[in-house]
């Protein structure tokens, strides 16, 4: 078990023009422990997929703002334009509408775009082509139009983006049938969940973090293979516990993990799992884990209303009713539009004594 | 057929000699030129020449075409209001022209895609009339399986992409379509084929935009019907030249009820389409039903209109007009005819009427081409939950 044992690099945001060409540096804030394994950040990690799926299959392109010639808004397409020309990396203008629709056409004739949204919250503009014109598609058509199409970017908070840049789209995308929704937290799991997506023959939403991109995280020899892949639909116990569940996505999973430190202290081992995929949602791992623990904590940066932790207590509830000793807790952001003061951005964001102090609470350790 | 080689000479004034025998005018190819009622409108570009190279196999097969397509609306029509049809129906009939014109200018490799009037395009591109009837009655015989519905026939094979809901979400798609044509080095084209009421959508002009900086191969095709919905277009669009609202992008405008004028410009909008990229095309059409079955389509124009236009423009009584003024076909054998294709869209209604629906399983399958172990839930999961395979 690798943990939480990573170096985590402050980034704010990929606009400085000396991130241009270079490779992000960090502090060195633990310790590793697997002596001369590799260590990979998340940027890296998305880039040397997308570089490989191209490599393997010349129907692969990519298509966003920024991607070709500025090396990408965040550098996750570092290189690409380089490396395989202006007719497989495309800048697009700044019309989501509009690319998002090509992108979606060019899947209809079997090609296999990466579209790129700068964030998340530039997908409003294409939601329309993402849910009507993807998602839809191969069940309208009885089978005969699927779409093979990764729409991918950075999803949730950023740091001091303001209400408009910093919404997550996870609860968005995951209620709708025909669509496939991915969390990548680790370097491998960006590595493997997005390899996963550009093969899959479905339309898949890759939400990434911007906050993540710079954290490095060890890899192993498997992950870096060409052939690396994780399936779909399957949830990653990252760490292993017996007195309380925690579950949780992207960023929030160091948090969580985090916390369970902070709770082994307290003598209350927490079970950590990280969802990577949200639709489908891996019920299976979340209600065996609820059922040994018998407590469950789901977190979630987004807002709270109709999230994904409503979806899993909801699942626990229905199939794992009788295992429960305590009612499910919920830590989930503020239910308010994002603001920029950092105080109250900080308070508008879980934190790791939010999840700590509900899984005390589920196990009736305090009020 | 020997006869019939004989009888169409260059000159097709000359009376063919009659003898006992049918003659076999459905399959001769002998080029006529007829020229185009209406000269073409230009935005950019030189108008293509008005003389239309056709042959009387080819005329005939329009009138064909468009009267089977014309009685497939029809029908439907009375099907709907017979409650068999549900949902919503938006009819074609009044536009063929369109259809036919422009299959005759392309071959099926050429791609094309369409809003939710798509009946008639689907049959233009091949489809068969009982799977069209059986998916407007939600039948397991539809053309997709009955889980579409009237907005979504498809035909992959014959480059059919559908059938789209969302007003003007098929134009961007379209320029995708090309896009894909392009990158795979094929010579082909796409047409993405819009009304006058999707003509303001600002996606169109963010794909139009993409399309041109790119050189995509696509013909965006206004059928300008007048009517987007219950909005004439003068209170819709501050500027309803259609053909000119590329802007930078070349267009042209034609007579949409002219089948010959439909395939002169879409064979001149595909020759452009691969050596400069995208064009605009304006066809003006019209629409006798209302937006769909909903719509009576008199409360916004007068019956008087709507009956002038049958009378001056129909698009099947020029095509008539034309076959018995060049003696391709007698009065009689057009009636033969009409009444060929009745019987086979009849014919195909009750084929139709007999294909039962789709079985209860068919609610969970075709949500993804690689299931991965999905499970997916009825209205009550505890009754109802499926692991999709």
């Amino acid at each position: 078990m690798w943990g939480i044992l990573r170096r985590s690099a402050v980034d704010g945001g990929g606009f400085s023009s000396s991130s241009l060409g270079k490779t992000r540096f960090a502090l060195v804030s633990a310790r590793s422990y697997a002596a001369g394994s590799k260590e990979m950040t998340v940027r890296d990690a998305l880039n040397s997929a997308i570089d490989e799926e191209m490599s393997a299959d010349p129907k692969v392109f990519v298509m966003g703002e920024e991607v070709g010639q500025y090396q990408g808004a965040y550098k996750i397409t570092k290189g690409l334009l380089e490396k395989y020309g202006p007719e497989r990396v495309y800048d697009t203008p700044i019309t989501e509408a509009g690319f998002t629709g090509i992108g979606v056409g060019a899947a209809y004739a079997g090609l296999k775009p990466v579209v790129e949204f700068m964030t998340f919250n530039f997908s409003m503009q294409a939601i329309d082509h993402i849910i009507n014109s993807a998602a839809k598609s191969n069940y309208m058509s009885a089978g005969q139009i699927n779409v093979p199409i990764v729409f991918r970017g950075p999803n949730g908070a950023a740091a001091g983006v303001g209400a408009q840049h910093s919404q997550c789209y996870a609860a968005w995308y995951a209620s709708v049938p025909g669509l496939k929704v991915l969390a990548p937290y680790s370097a491998e799991d960006a590595r493997g969940l997005l390899k996963a997506a550009i093969r899959d023959p479905d339309p898949v939403v890759f939400l990434e973090n911007e906050l993540l991109y710079g954290e490095s995280f060890p890899i192993s020899e498997e992950a870096l293979d060409s052939s690396f892949c994780l399936p779909i639909g399957k949830a990653k116990i990252e760490r292993e516990g017996k007195d309380v569940t925690i579950t949780t996505f992207s960023k929030m999973v160091g948090f969580a993990l985090k916390a369970a430190e902070k709770l082994a202290e307290e003598g209350i081992s927490a079970e950590v799992i990280n969802l990577r995929s949200i639709r489908p949602l891996d019920r299976a791992t979340i209600n065996a884990s609820v059922r040994k623990t018998s407590r469950l904590v789901t977190v979630e940066e987004g807002f709270p209303q109709h999230g994904v932790c409503a979806e899993i207590c909801a699942s626990v509830v229905e199939e794992s009713f009788s295992y429960l000793d305590a009612p499910v807790e919920r830590i989930a952001g503020a239910d308010v539009p994002m603001p920029y003061a950092a105080n109250l951005e900080r308070l508008a964001l879980p934190q790791v004594e939010d999840i700590v102090r509900a899984a005390k609470r589920a196990c009736y350790r305090s009020k | 057929m020997a006869l019939s080689r004989l009888s169409l000479r260059s000159n097709p004034f000359l009376k063919p000699s009659t003898t006992s025998i049918r003659r076999h005018v459905s399959t001769d190819t002998t080029p006529i030129t007829i020229e185009t009622a209406v000269p073409f409108e230009s935005h950019l570009c030189d108008a293509p020449s008005r003389s239309v190279v056709t042959s009387s196999s080819e005329i005939l097969s329009f009138f064909r075409d468009m009267a089977r397509m014309r009685r497939t609306e029809i029908a439907a029509d009375s099907l709907y209001k017979a409650k068999m049809i549900r949902g919503f129906c938006h009819l074609y009939d009044g536009q063929e022209a369109l259809a036919v014109g422009m299959e005759a200018a392309i071959t099926k490799k050429d791609a094309i895609i369409t809003s939710y009037r798509d009946h008639c395009t689907f049959l233009g591109r091949g489809g068969e009339l009982v799977e069209a009837f059986s998916e407007l009655m939600g039948r397991k015989r539809g053309c997709s399986n009955g889980k579409g519905g009237s907005m979504h026939f498809y035909k992959k094979d014959a480059c059919f992409y559908g059938g789209h809901g969302i007003v003007g979400a098929q134009i961007p798609l379209g320029c995708g379509l090309a896009f894909a044509q392009k990158y795979s080095k094929e010579e082909f084209v796409t047409f993405a084929l819009y009304g006058d009421g999707a003509a303001n959508q600002g996606q169109l002009f963010e794909a139009l935009n993409i399309a041109a900086l790119w050189d995509l191969p696509a013909i965006l095709v206004c059928e300008n019907n007048h009517y987007g919905m219950g909005t004439a277009t003068w209170r819709s669009a501050k500027s309803p030249a259609y053909f000119k609202r590329g802007d930078y992008v070349p267009g042209l405008k034609v007579d949409g009820m002219d089948a010959l004028a439909v395939k002169q410009a879409c064979k001149f909008a595909k020759e452009h389409a691969l050596k400069n990229g995208p064009i605009v095309l304006e066809m003006d059409t019209y629409r006798y039903h209302g937006h769909s079955m909903s719509d009576p389509g008199s409360t916004y124009r007068t019956r008087d209109e709507v009956s002038g236009v049958r009378q001056v423009r129909d698009p099947i009584e020029r095509v008539r007009k034309l076959l018995l003024s060049y003696d391709i076909a007698t009065e009689k054998e057009l009636k033969d005819m009409e009444k060929e294709v009745r019987k086979e869209v009849d014919d195909a209604v009750a084929q139709a009427k007999e294909s039962p629906v789709p079985e209860p399983s068919e609610l969970f399958t075709n949500m993804y081409v690689k299931d991965c172990g999905v499970e997916s839930f009825g209205a009550d999961r505890k009754e109802l939950k499926v692991t999709l395979t």
